[in-house]
């Protein structure tokens, strides 16, 4: 009579294998802690840094390249320094994190959408499609992605009005970061779609007669996403990385919107002159925030890994 | 044998096509050279006779072939930006872009391949696990962070090793200039080499201790011990020489990358090749160089996969026999 009521969603997600394997593995709840204190650090940027790095009024010139914390001549103010115009190496970090986490996770999703379109539209139609899909994204993997984002962010530049170089250049980095990064998701989904696609279930429903893109979107998609979450994951921290590297090159974000890459770029100038933590401060929260990424991503490979359990 | 080397050059002929292809829609359609080159006052008839000078009034495929012609006989076009033949530019730098490239990939096999034989053999070894916890940082550090922080502390701090340029260059010739005959020129090969090839480096370490690791575990292996044959013998004789297919493949394919990741190392140390030409005419929409330089890469690119492809087939005897693995393998 008092049948048990089935377990709701939330249970269910506590009650799950992936979350008892992410409590038993301390590297994953390391790096996801790290993960969650830069992104909330990024997100939470504009409330909650002491200072806002883009209003020029905050600026005093007195406090230029003020030494960061434990250092002589170090002020409370500045956990991390100033740079020459003395901003708060802090504020500027987290505004900065902020834009590189944008760019990178707006690249994945595009190159998610693409990707995930292309390799089921491919596994699924075969043939002549098939062939044609799969060798363009076979040419483009021959080039490092990054070169192909590079050309990509050339040619777009070069066909945009120069006036609207500044105001479009998050856009550009975004479309030219998640172009080059495609074709990875493509294989993956074609390769689930392969094996997804004879399976009864497809079957049943073309037999109720059900068109192709239906099958694909509603049946076809959701079975074939496990791997895009992994891949997604790792390529995130890529694509952060290849924001990171167009920026430091100058074909990236412009020092009025600095990303990290930029700031390390602006800071690599005062090497010489001693000033290092206007560069190495961002380049450590870059590193940390690849590096915490890139260990989730690979716990969660390992974690989705039957054959690993 | 014959009909594998064959289909493979077949393959690449389309490939090598749509390179060809993409450069030329480049050079031909972005931005609008007309307009750059007349500059701000000109006649409609001065146009016209631009347009027509420079062929673009003829038909596509003409254009195409022209483009594919021309760039046979080393013709790139000018550059926008400096206003001198693409050709010559590139012919300059890359000499100084080679260099790095042939140094950096020899450093990362020289230490990479004893590294992994190293990590492999003794993995549970307090050192052993040192290195992979190293390398693993190391895949998530950024190239051009790697050189910033090398010249922080070898140039910066130090003082020891230069932080720019190539230093005293020797002529070779009427087109190759080397930095390889001079200590100064060595000296300032030293950070950006370690800078471009340390990633290639953790990788080649890593999959040489993959491998030994699976290959330890074969009959062969024990097969060897038991006939009383020397560690050495087992390790690098037997063991190493059978991890040497994958690296062979992953090396060679990331000639490549380290190719491409050669314009940031150049850019960090202002080394005068390739890499940081292309760099900057991206900052200032040079397309002419942009499409001689993904033409260049393109071709390099095929012909390190072909290379690479036939390697695999020469090294591995089971290739051979069974075209089918060859396939599924790749």
């Amino acid at each position: 009579m008092s049948a048990t009521h089935p377990p709701t969603r939330w249970a269910r997600a506590l009650d799950s294998d992936l979350l008892y394997s992410f409590r038993r593995s301390p590297l994953a709840l390391a790096s996801a802690s790290v993960a969650l204190i830069l992104i909330l650090a990024a997100v939470l940027a504009p409330w909650i840094a002491p200072q806002d790095p883009t209003n020029v009024a905050n600026l005093n010139l007195l406090n230029s390249f003020n030494p960061p914390l434990p250092l002589e001549g170090s002020d409370w103010a500045f956990p991390l320094g100033t740079d020459e115009q003395g901003r708060d190496m802090l504020s500027a970090i987290m505004f900065g994190s902020r834009i590189s986490l944008i760019v990178g996770a707006a690249a994945v999703v595009f190159a998610v959408v693409v990707g995930v379109a292309v390799g089921l539209l491919a596994g699924y139609a075969g043939g002549m499609i098939d062939a044609f899909l799969m060798r363009a994204a076979d040419v483009q993997l021959t080039f490092p992605s990054i070169l192909m984002a590079l050309l990509v962010d050339g040619v777009v530049s070069a066909e945009l009005p120069q006036t609207m170089h500044a105001t479009l250049q998050l856009y550009v980095l975004i479309f030219a970061i998640g172009i080059s990064r495609w074709p990875q998701f493509a294989r993956t989904v074609r390769g689930s779609t392969l094996v997804e696609r004879n399976k009864d279930y497809v079957m049943a429903a073309r037999l109720i007669g059900l068109g192709r893109v239906r099958i694909m979107a509603t049946h076809i998609l959701p079975n074939v996403l496990g791997p895009v979450l992994v891949l997604g994951t790792l390529t995130l921290g890529l694509a952060i990385l290849d924001e990171a590297t167009l920026s430091f090159l100058g074909v990236g974000l412009p020092p009025t919107q600095p990303s990290l890459g930029t700031l390390i770029r602006i800071g690599d100038d005062f090497l010489f002159s001693g000033q290092w933590w206007v560069t190495i401060f961002p380049g450590v929260a870059l590193v940390l925030m690849v590096l915490s990424i890139n260990l989730l991503g690979d716990w969660l490979r390992d974690a989705l890994n039957p054959r690993l359990r | 044998m014959l009909a594998f080397i064959v289909s493979r050059i077949l393959q690449a002929i389309p490939v090598l096509l749509v390179i060809g292809f993409i450069s030329f829609a480049m050079f031909a359609y972005v931005g609008d050279p007309v307009t750059i080159m007349l500059g701000q006052d000109y006649t409609e008839a001065q146009r016209v006779a631009l347009v027509h000078q420079l062929g673009l009034d003829q038909p596509f495929f003409v254009q195409y072939a022209k483009f594919i012609w021309a760039a046979l006989h080393g013709n790139f076009g000018m550059s926008y930006r400096l206003a001198q033949p693409v050709a010559g530019l590139i012919a300059q730098r890359l000499p100084a872009t080679l260099e790095l490239v042939a140094t950096a990939t020899v450093f990362s096999l020289l230490i990479g391949i004893p590294l992994g034989v190293y990590t492999g053999i003794y993995r549970n070894a307090p050192l052993a696990r040192l290195c992979m916890a190293i390398s693993l940082v190391g895949v998530s550090l950024p190239t051009f962070l790697i050189g910033i922080l090398l010249i922080l502390v070898f140039s910066v701090l130090l003082g020891w090793l230069p932080s720019f340029g190539r230093g005293d260059t020797v002529q070779l010739g009427a087109w190759w200039t080397t930095g390889f005959l001079t200590i100064s020129g060595l000296r300032a090969l030293v950070l950006p080499a370690i800078t471009l090839g340390l990633f290639q480096l953790t990788l080649i370490m890593r999959l040489v201790r993959a491998e030994m690791l699976e290959v330890l575990r074969t009959d062969y292996i024990k097969f060897a011990r038991a006939r009383g044959l020397s560690n050495r013998a087992v390790y690098f004789g037997h063991a190493l020489k059978n991890t040497l297919v994958p690296v062979i493949t992953i090396a060679g394919l990331q000639i490549g990358g380290i190719i491409a990741f050669s314009l940031v190392t150049e850019t960090v140390f202002q080394w005068p090749g390739m890499g940081l030409l292309l760099v900057q005419s991206v900052a200032v929409a040079d397309i002419p160089v942009m499409s001689a330089y993904l033409l260049l890469v393109g071709v390099v690119f095929v012909l390190i996969n072909l290379v690479v492809d036939l390697l695999y087939f020469a090294v591995d005897p089971r290739l051979r026999v069974d075209r089918t693995i060859a396939t599924a393998t790749r």
